[in-house]
């Protein structure tokens, strides 16, 4: 394992609308996160949080700039490497949850460990564990629209540890919940994070969620500045 | 994840959204069905018709007389027109070899057989020696029509077991030599029994009456026969019996030569002949042109059953966008994707393509026990089906599996 989770230099993103219409959303960003952090990156909406995360979670290819992932090199990936990273390495959890409708709490948490191969019975001995470990073991055998925000985003965390990734990365986890709910899945996250030592990058609006992490970095127009730099300014 | 797990999610969608997924499949299911339906009437038909043919006799020969066609006036046929007995005679001595039998016929008309309240109906045929024989009747007891009794011109018939049923209470072996009373339109004439042929039905005697009106063949030497008539000597046509190493075909063109030396000076009639085997031959030509014919137009109606199952996955695509951006999102591939809709596609066509099979086959069936032979699809185009199916599944379902797989995750996600 690498010491730096997440090694970014001089990342741009750029997107085409029509035919020469460039339109750059990230100026060169650089950014390097250890093995075991918490961080939080804040800033106004439109500034480009989303964008930077879809890089980093290998959805999405920066258009220059260079990208090491847990010792992989993405922007040589080719799309199955990087579904196979995506799989294995990183753990999405969605503002809107994104669970697959019509199937059930138990098979949406064995769905990463399908694409990863792992047998069914160890699937379910995983699943299981896993959504004891969210408090959702009595809901198995609920569909997504049988369960209430809070138990989605429950779910949603189960599923993204299932292949046991090495960094979790949450866009606005608690942005459809009350605040009650939304304290319950940071509990989970500082959990994973102390215990099991997952580096966890969140995208929050809220202020008060981001200062109980380590780091608060700032996205401004497509620039990511650590905080304090921002506060001074 | 392997193709297992692909059944199992494809099955998944397709429970989903039963009603549509049921509709989809209505278009597979009228097309693999009217294909085994055509199939099994098809083959059916076939049969029939063969086996109708060659209860014939494939090797059979017809030659018959043909005005000719630069008559002019049309004349009236006159006895001295007619084949001859010294024709056939000199057409055997010819070709001992070729021949195996030559039949000669003349028909009495229908009449009914009666004593006291028992009754049969009959046909009654003049036959010769070699009648019997050509036309592949089956004696079950006592004697064919011989030589001695057209030469005698004797009054003796031979019966079928359905007459014997009727008169003699199915005692076969009691109704040789007896005599039996024949009712004609003007008058009774009485024969003896001298043998009881086994009844058959073909295409070509179907008959609606009940079994206790059935007419069934009784013949009587031919002579016998033209006298009843008041009719001269001479056929209007023959049968001929080709033997079993000659080509009949061919045979057919040298015997029709070889008695047309006869018709020289004839003015307005000559001999033409024909092969059952080269009948058999059109009909079989027309047969399958025929079933191609519908194969097409079923061919029709499955593609545009598989241009409804694209239309309905490509439908089914744009709906689970987002599920397809979830699933890459936490590490499918865009094989994981594509193999999922194909399944699922494949799955459709072959449940459709299945209950097609029981739909069509039972249609067949229906078919062809109107038809008078009753069969079910066969393997072959059981199999042919079902592979045809899969095939619109893979065909058909490859467009919108590939749409989904190279969709963007990013943008998918995003899909409201
Ligand atoms: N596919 C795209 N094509 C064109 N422009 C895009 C695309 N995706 C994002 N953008 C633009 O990039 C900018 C940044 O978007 P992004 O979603 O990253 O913002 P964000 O910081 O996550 O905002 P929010 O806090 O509201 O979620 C926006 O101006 C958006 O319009
Ligand atoms: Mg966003």
């Amino acid at each position: 394992m690498q010491d730096d989770i997440i090694l970014m230099r001089g990342i741009t993103k750029s997107f085409y609308i029509g035919r020469s219409n460039e339109l750059e959303i990230l100026h060169g960003i650089g950014l390097t996160v250890k093995n075991g952090e918490f961080i939080a990156i804040v800033g106004p909406s439109g500034s480009g949080k989303s964008t930077l995360m879809n890089v980093i979670g290998a959805l999405d290819r920066a258009t220059s700039g260079s990208y090491i992932l847990d010792g992989s090199v993405i922007e040589d990936a080719r799309d199955n490497d990087l579904s196979a990273i995506r799989n294995k390495k990183i753990g999405f959890v969605f503002q809107n949850f994104n669970l697959i409708p019509r199937t059930n709490t138990l098979k949406n948490v064995e769905l990463p460990m399908m694409y990863a191969g792992v047998p069914q019975r160890e699937r379910t001995h995983r699943a299981k564990e896993l959504l004891d470990m969210v408090e959702m073991k009595d809901r198995l055998t609920h569909r997504p629209n049988e369960l209430s925000g809070g138990e989605k985003q429950r779910v949603a965390i189960a599923r993204a540890m299932a292949n046991n990734p090495s960094i979790i990365l949450a866009d606005e986890p608690t942005g459809a919940l009350d605040s009650k709910t939304g304290r319950l899945v940071m509990d989970i996250f500082h959990k994973l994070n102390r215990q099991q030592r997952k580096t966890i990058v969140l995208i929050t609006h809220n202020r008060e969620l981001a200062s109980e992490t380590g780091r608060i970095l700032t996205m401004h127009d497509g620039y990511l500045t650590p905080q304090n730099t921002e506060a001074r300014a | 994840m392997n193709i297992t797990e692909s059944i199992r999610l494809a099955w998944e969608g397709i429970r989903a959204n039963k009603m549509r997924s049921l509709l989809t499949m209505l278009g597979i299911i009228i097309g693999i069905g009217s294909v085994i339906a055509i199939l099994t009437v098809g083959n059916s038909m076939t049969s029939t018709v063969t086996s109708s043919m060659s209860s014939f006799g494939a090797s059979n020969i017809i030659i018959m007389l043909q005005e000719r066609e630069n008559s002019g006036v049309r004349a009236a046929m006159r006895e001295g027109d007619r084949i001859t007995n010294e024709m056939v005679e000199a057409l055997k001595a010819r070709y001992p070899t070729q021949i195996a039998g030559v039949s000669l016929s003349e028909p009495l008309g229908a009449g009914q057989a009666q004593d006291g309240r028992k009754y049969a109906n009959v046909s009654v045929i003049g036959v010769n020696e070699d009648y019997l024989n050509v036309n592949n009747i089956t004696m079950l007891l006592g004697r064919n029509i011989e030589e001695k009794d057209t030469e005698g011109s004797r009054q003796v018939a031979v019966v079928s077991n359905k007459f014997v049923n009727k008169m003699f209470n199915g005692d076969i072996p009691g109704a040789l030599g007896r005599e039996i009373k024949v009712r004609f339109f003007d008058e009774i004439r009485v024969y003896r029994v001298v043998g009881v042929y086994e009844y058959e039905q073909t295409m070509f005697n179907i008959s609606f009456a009940s079994e206790n009106d059935l007419s069934t063949e009784m013949y009587i030497p031919v002579t016998t026969a033209k006298k009843a008539n008041s009719d001269g000597d001479g056929y209007q046509n023959i049968t001929v019996m080709a033997t079993n190493d000659t080509d009949s075909k061919s045979f057919a063109n040298t015997a029709a030569a070889f008695l047309n030396r006869f018709y020289e000076n004839n003015q307005n009639y000559q001999l033409s002949a024909i092969s059952m085997e080269s009948v058999t031959e059109q009909v079989d030509s027309m047969m399958s042109t025929m079933s191609i014919a519908l194969s097409v137009i079923a061919g029709i109606s499955l593609l545009v059953g598989g241009i409804g199952v694209m239309n309905i996955m490509l439908v089914s695509v744009t709906e689970r966008t987002r599920e397809i951006g979830t699933r890459k999102a936490i590490g499918a591939t865009n094989n994981n994707i594509r193999l999922q809709f194909v399944v699922e596609s494949i799955i459709v066509c072959l449940i459709g393509g299945l209950i097609g099979v029981i739909f069509g086959g039972l249609l067949g069936y229906f078919g062809s026990s109107l038809l008078g032979a009753a069969s079910g699809p066969t393997f072959s185009s059981i199999m042919l089906a079902v592979g045809f199916s899969m095939a619109i599944g893979v065909f058909f379902g490859y467009y919108p599996a590939n749409k989904a797989a190279k969709l963007d995750p990013i943008e998918a996600l995003r899909y409201e």
